[in-house]
C-alpha cells in the first residue's frame, strides 16, 4: 500500500471547480500521473498527482480540508 | 465619533486599521480563523473573536459570524479593509440591518459601481471620459463608419453576443474596417446567431493612474492620483505618487472627474476611480470605481500628509469632511513595493513558512506596514502580501534610491519573498525613467529571469 502526500501546506479540494465531479471516487483505480485533487496555497492551485498506479484509492483528507505538507491525502492499494 | 470597531479582515490591513481606531481613542475588535490565532492583529486589538475554520468561506466570508461577533462585543460599527467583504454589498446592507455602522459606502453605492455597465453609464453621466466606443449596438456598415470618428485607428470590433475573447476583429485603417465589418458581422451571425456588433478603441500602452478620493455623502475631495502601471498578472507590485507621466492641467482634469463621479452618486467613505491613460494621445479614460480602502493607499498617505483610514473612520462616526481641496497638497514623491511570499526565482511560486530572522528597515521617510514578527507562521490560506515597503523623499529619483536602500536594510528571514524582483526593478533604466506601461512588467521579467533565479 502506498499513500499519498500533500506536496505543499494549504487547503485540498477533491474536484477541479465546486460544481465539477470529484476526479476520483473511494476505490476507483488510478494510473501514475493521474490528478487526484488540488492544494490552494496563497489563492494558487496545484495539482496532486498520483506518483504510481493503484487499483484502490481511499481518501483520508475531505474536500476544503486545511492540510500541511506532507499530509496524507489518500491510500493507496 | 465610533466607540467600538470590529475589524473584519486579517493580515498588514487589520492592523494598519486597528493602529488607526486606537490612535482615535476607538476600542478594537479582532476577529480571526482557527489558522490566525498566533496572529499580530489579534495580539494588538483590545478583544478578538473566533469566527471559524481557515477557509476563508466559513470564517471571514460568514457574514452571520462577524455579526454575531460584533453583537457578543459590542460593537457599534464594522470596518471591512480590502478583499473578502469590502466590496460586498449584501454585506454594507446586512451590517447596516443589523443597526451597525459599515465604515464605507452604501450597498446602493457597492452595487452601482460593482456592475461595469453602470458604473460606466454613470461614469459616462457624471462626465468622465469612458473608453471611446458605440453607446451600444452598431446597426450597420454606415453607423460603424459615424462611431470611427469617435475612437479614430485601431478600432475594436466586437459581437455583442460574443465573450471569452470570440468575434473580436481588430482594424488598424479605414480600408481593414470597411473589410472586417461584414466579415464580423457575418461571424458574429454564424456562431452566436446574432449579427449585432459594437465598437471600441483599442487602447495600446496605457499606464494605470487612479485618484483617491474621500466623500461624505454630500461633499467628495480627491487626494490626487497614484500610478500603478507595474503589474504582474493584473496585479499591482509597485505603486507611486504622483504619476510623473501627467501635465498639472491633464492632472487637475482627471482629479476633477473623479470628484464629479463620487459626488454624482452621494459617495461616502474613501473610494479609489481607476483609469487607463494613453500617453500618446494624452488622455484617460475612466475604467472602474473601487468601493474600498486600498492596499496602496499608504503612497497618498506619505505624500498628502492624510491618515485615510482615520478619516474614513471619522466619516463613518457621522462628521463632515474637515478637508476642503484647498488643505490638500502633494509634497515630494512616494513608492511603495508589496513583498509577498512568492519565489521570484521559481515563477513567483507561493512559499509560506515560519518567519526566523527579521531586520526591518527604518530611518527618514520609511514606511513598513506589516503583520510579520520573528517566529510567525505564515499560514497558506490567504493571499502572499508580507508587508508593503513604502517610501518618501523629495524626488522621484531619491526615493528609487531610498528604496534601494531600505530594501538592503530588510531580511525576512525563513521565507522566498520579492525583495529580489524590487532591487531589480529599482536598478532598471526604464523604471527609473518612469517609461513603463501596464504590460511592461510581463517583458522585463521574461528578460529578466536568469538575474531573478540567482
Amino acid at each position: 500500500m502506498a499513500q499519498i502526500l500533500s506536496p505543499l501546506p494549504g487547503t485540498f479540494y477533491r474536484s477541479a471547480s465546486p460544481d465539477q465531479p470529484p476526479y476520483k471516487a473511494d476505490g476507483d483505480a488510478v494510473s501514475a500521473g493521474d490528478v487526484i485533487g488540488l492544494i490552494e496555497v496563497m489563492k494558487s492551485f496545484h495539482e496532486v498527482k498520483a506518483e504510481s498506479a493503484g487499483t484502490n484509492i481511499r481518501f483520508l483528507a475531505d474536500n476544503e480540508d486545511p492540510v500541511m505538507a506532507g499530509a496524507p491525502l489518500a491510500d493507496l492499494d | 465619533m465610533l466607540k467600538k470597531l470590529l475589524v473584519a479582515n486579517r493580515g498588514e490591513i487589520a492592523v494598519r486599521i486597528i493602529r488607526a481606531a486606537q490612535d482615535l481613542g476607538i476600542a478594537t475588535v479582532a476577529v480571526f480563523s482557527a489558522a490566525d490565532a498566533e496572529s499580530l492583529h489579534v495580539q494588538i486589538a483590545d478583544e478578538a473573536v473566533n469566527i471559524g475554520p481557515p477557509a476563508a468561506k466559513k470564517s471571514y466570508l460568514n457574514i452571520d459570524a462577524i455579526l454575531q461577533a460584533a453583537k457578543d462585543t459590542g460593537c457599534d460599527s464594522v470596518h471591512p479593509g480590502y478583499g473578502f467583504l469590502a466590496e460586498n454589498a449584501a454585506f454594507s446592507d446586512a451590517v447596516t440591518t443589523a443597526g451597525l455602522v459599515f465604515v464605507g459606502p452604501s450597498g446602493d453605492a457597492i452595487r452601482l459601481m460593482g456592475d461595469k455597465v453602470s458604473a460606466r453609464t454613470a461614469a459616462a453621466s457624471a462626465g468622465v471620459p469612458v473608453v471611446p466606443g458605440s453607446a451600444g449596438r452598431v446597426e450597420g456598415i454606415e453607423a460603424g463608419r459615424d462611431v470611427l470618428t469617435e475612437t479614430g485607428f485601431p478600432v475594436m470590433i466586437k459581437a455583442a453576443a460574443g465573450g471569452g475573447g470570440r468575434g473580436i476583429r481588430i482594424a488598424n485603417s479605414l480600408a481593414e474596417f470597411e473589410q472586417a465589418f461584414p466579415q464580423a458581422q457575418a461571424e458574429a451571425l454564424a456562431a452566436f446567431g446574432d449579427g449585432g456588433l459594437y465598437m471600441e478603441k483599442v487602447i495600446g500602452k496605457a499606464r494605470h493612474i487612479e485618484v483617491q478620493v474621500l466623500a461624505d455623502g454630500s461633499d467628495a475631495i480627491h487626494c490626487y492620483e497614484r500610478e500603478c502601471s507595474l503589474q504582474r498578472r493584473r496585479q499591482k507590485v509597485w505603486e507611486e505618487a504622483p504619476s510623473r507621466a501627467l501635465s498639472d492641467a491633464l492632472r487637475e482634469e482627471l482629479c476633477a472627474s473623479a470628484v464629479a463621479l463620487a459626488k454624482a452618486v452621494n459617495y461616502s467613505g474613501a473610494g479609489t476611480v481607476e483609469y487607463l491613460y494613453d500617453d500618446e494621445a494624452d488622455r484617460f479614460y475612466f475604467i472602474e470605481m473601487n468601493t474600498r480602502i486600498q492596499v496602496e493607499h499608504p503612497v497618498t498617505e506619505a505624500v498628502t500628509g492624510i491618515d485615510l483610514v482615520a478619516e474614513m473612520l471619522r466619516i463613518a462616526g457621522g462628521e463632515k469632511l474637515r478637508l476642503e481641496q484647498s488643505d490638500i497638497s502633494v509634497k515630494g514623491h512616494a513608492i511603495e513595493v508589496r513583498l509577498n511570499a512568492e519565489d521570484p526565482a521559481r515563477d513567483f511560486a507561493p512559499f509560506p513558512g515560519k518567519v526566523e530572522d527579521l531586520r526591518i528597515p527604518g530611518g527618514p521617510g520609511v514606511r513598513f506596514d506589516s503583520m510579520l514578527y520573528p517566529g510567525y507562521q505564515v499560514p497558506p490560506f490567504y493571499d502572499s502580501l508580507l508587508a508593503k515597503l513604502i517610501v518618501h523623499a523629495e524626488t522621484r529619483e531619491a526615493a528609487i534610491l531610498r528604496l534601494t536602500r531600505a530594501l538592503n536594510e530588510l531580511t525576512i528571514g525563513g521565507l522566498k519573498t520579492t525583495k529580489p524582483l524590487f532591487l531589480g526593478l529599482a536598478a532598471d533604466a526604464s523604471v527609473q525613467a518612469g517609461d513603463v506601461h501596464t504590460r511592461w512588467l510581463e517583458g522585463w521579467l521574461t528578460e529578466n529571469a536568469a538575474a531573478l533565479a540567482d
